[in-house]
């Protein structure tokens, strides 16, 4: 599904240069639960956005269905993105200016898609993470878990066939994090989509398929 | 797609009421004298009061002569026999008529001193110019003929020399120690036509000036009027080659040996009266379209600075669309949308603002008798200049929305 190949990124600054990814060499399959630990700074998000396309390695190829992301002109990379990819992030990053609804329908806009249809679609994601009576709401009126949901009904509508995940749990409690957790583990087992996560917890790694471990930017595990 | 454009719009410029705000007055501010100026240089430049066959009018206002010699030069409107002599005398117009430059004196009225612009005319003047006649008509070539002291005077001044509205045809007025009847009352030219603005119209007999006197400088210059606007250069060519044969004369120890006059048209005739430069149109006509470039390059810059901090502001948003699968191209069409948008409300917001504006200075004498309006013209002019402001402004911040890395857009 995702082939990660001789990765490497390197950040430059002024000053210093930071190696955030060395000779990554990964493989993610169809279907399967995959989670990222490692301790903070190990370049676990730098790992997901690469694979994500959402940023660029310094050195190696990224490859999603066999295909070369690398060098791919942007209008292609953004259709990648759209149809084959949904992102999760820690901090939510969802567009305050929009209610829910808007937010959640926000990847069909770059669809070919009628507007009504785009509605029924995000009605039901909202359903699936069961947030469908706070439609008209703005993130601002959510709570943290909640706001999380629309993210997961945002990543979801689309069909996408994986689902990247930066610690979606990271600024939940035990009980918002396990109700995160059990939708991401519906999706993965009834849907079939494939879906990479970053987690700092070990109970949450356990439930999944298998564990990557980072360690300053390499792969130990 | 462009209906989502619109709701996104909407929905970001009701949710950032304050920022909202700030933008559409930057803009409307920007529009807003933008819109003024177009409808003040209309109002110079188009066909106005009573000035209405501007388009099929030529000017002779200066006359110079140039010794170069000794690098000296004359210039100047010229005598009444130069005029009746060399210009009068062309064959395509019309109508030619001979004004003289306006003067200034001060007429009398129960111990209230008035000041009063006048110029002296022939009555053809009253044929190329359609003025409004409120009571009374226009003296004619047999009055001229006839030595009659005439004159026609303004509404203005009707109204504070006889009070207002109380007719006084057949009243007499003092000028210059010479008394006039008066013939006719016309409503007020505004200052900025020089051509035909003034409080009293003299026929030219009544004139001081000796009109046979041969010499070349005088007080007056001509307005020519073409059966059509295509006659124009024709008329130009005609009287290239009357000027060509017009004797170089020396008078009072000035010894020109060249003599350059011409016929303008409109603009041409007030781009000189401001520059004093006389040599070639097309310099003139570039440089005010470069002063008008530069005035217009200014709203736009800071158009562009407004809708920059207004795009930028909303980075997290454009790193968020793009993860979701906006391309650059659709992101830029999104903001270029909204842009235009916010513009044409700003259009729209700054017509109102503009029109109060022309209210006071059309109701205020800053410009006496001035009549700025919002034509057809003006209304195009500002839709245009909010559309391409619109674009122009959108663009440039849009583009460099695009370059950015989504990861970085995600952190800000
Ligand atoms: N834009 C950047 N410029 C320079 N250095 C960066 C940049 N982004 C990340 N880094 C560096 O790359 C390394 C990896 O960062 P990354 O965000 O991937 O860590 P992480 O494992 O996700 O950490 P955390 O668990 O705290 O989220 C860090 O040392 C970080 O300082
Ligand atoms: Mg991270």
């Amino acid at each position: 599904m995702i082939t990660l190949q001789n990765i490497e990124k390197v950040y430059r600054t002024s000053t210093i240069e930071t190696l955030a990814l060395n000779n990554i060499n990964l493989s993610v399959e169809k279907g399967e639960f995959l989670s990222i630990m490692g301790p903070s700074g190990c370049g676990k998000s730098t790992l997901l956005n690469v694979m994500g396309l959402l940023d660029e390695p310094s050195k190696g190829d990224v490859k999603i269905d066999g295909k070369r992301a690398s060098g791919l002109p942007d209008k292609e990379l953004s259709r990648f993105r759209n149809e084959k990819l949904g992102f999760v992030f820690q901090s939510y990053h969802l567009i305050n200016d929009l209610p829910v609804l808007d937010n959640v329908e926000l990847p069909l806009l770059y669809r070919k898609i009628s507007g009504s249809e785009r509605r029924k679609l995000a009605i039901e994601a909202l359903e699936k993470v069961g947030l469908s009576n706070r439609m008209k709401h703005y993130p601002s009126q959510l709570s943290g878990g909640q706001r999380q949901r629309v993210a997961i009904a945002r990543a979801i509508i689309g069909k996408p066939a994986i689902i990247l995940a930066d610690e979606p749990t990271g600024n939940l409690d035990s009980t918002m994090g396990n109700e995160i957790m059990d939708i991401l583990m519906n999706l993965n087992k009834n849907e079939g989509t494939t879906i990479v996560m970053v987690t700092h917890d070990e109970n949450m790694s356990k439930k999944t398929d298998r564990l990557v471990r980072l360690f300053d930017g390499s792969q130990v595990m | 797609m462009l209906k989502n454009y619109f709701k996104i719009t909407i929905a970001v410029l009701k949710r950032r009421k304050f920022f909202t705000f700030i933008s559409l007055f930057g803009i409307s501010m920007t529009l807003t004298i933008l819109v003024v100026v177009t409808a003040f240089l209309d109002h110079l430049f188009s066909a106005g009061y009573p000035e209405i066959n501007r388009e099929k009018s030529l000017y002779s206002m200066t006359l110079e002569q140039i010794d170069s010699k000794n690098q000296g030069q004359q210039s100047g409107p010229m005598s009444f026999s130069f005029v009746n002599k060399y210009i009068k005398s062309l064959k395509l117009p019309a109508k030619i008529s001979l004004t003289s430059m306006v003067s200034t004196a001060n007429m009398y009225r129960d111990n209230k001193k008035i000041r009063v612009f006048f110029k002296y005319t022939d009555a053809e003047f009253w044929e190329i110019h359609q003025f409004d006649f409120l009571e009374g008509k226009p003296y004619t070539t047999r009055d001229i003929d006839n030595n009659e002291f005439m004159v026609v005077i303004n509404e203005d001044l009707r109204n504070k020399y006889f009070g207002n509205g109380v007719s006084c045809i057949g009243k007499t007025i003092d000028l210059d120690n010479q008394k006039f009847k008066i013939v006719g009352v016309v409503k007020g030219v505004p200052i900025t036509r020089p051509h035909t603005s003034a409080d009293i119209y003299l026929p030219y007999n009544t004139t001081k000036e000796d009109l046979k006197d041969p010499s070349y400088r005088g007080s007056f210059a001509a307005i020519v009027l073409a059966k059509e606007k295509n006659d124009l250069p024709k008329i130009r060519a005609e009287f290239a080659e009357i000027a060509r044969k017009i004797p170089i004369v020396s008078q009072g120890g000035f010894n020109p040996d060249k003599i350059n006059i011409r016929l303008d048209d409109y603009v041409e005739s007030f781009l000189i009266n401001l520059f004093r430069r006389e040599d070639n149109s097309t310099f003139l006509y570039s440089l005010l379209v470069l002063i008008a470039l530069i005035f217009m390059s200014l709203p736009a810059i800071n158009l562009i600075n407004i809708n920059t901090s207004r795009i930028l502001e909303r980075a997290s948003e454009i790193g968020i669309r793009k993860a979701f699968g906006a391309s650059s191209k659709v992101l830029v069409g999104q903001f270029v949308v909204e842009n235009i948008f916010l513009t044409l409300i700003g259009g729209v917001i700054a017509i109102v603002f503009s029109l109060l504006i022309i209210f006071y200075i059309n109701t205020s004498q800053i410009i006496p008798n001035s009549d700025l309006a919002i034509n057809w013209k003006v209304l195009g002019v500002a839709t245009i200049a909010s559309l391409v402001f619109g674009l122009l402004s959108g663009v440039y911040p849009a583009w460099r929305m695009s370059k950015m890395h989504i990861v970085d857009a995600l952190k800000a």
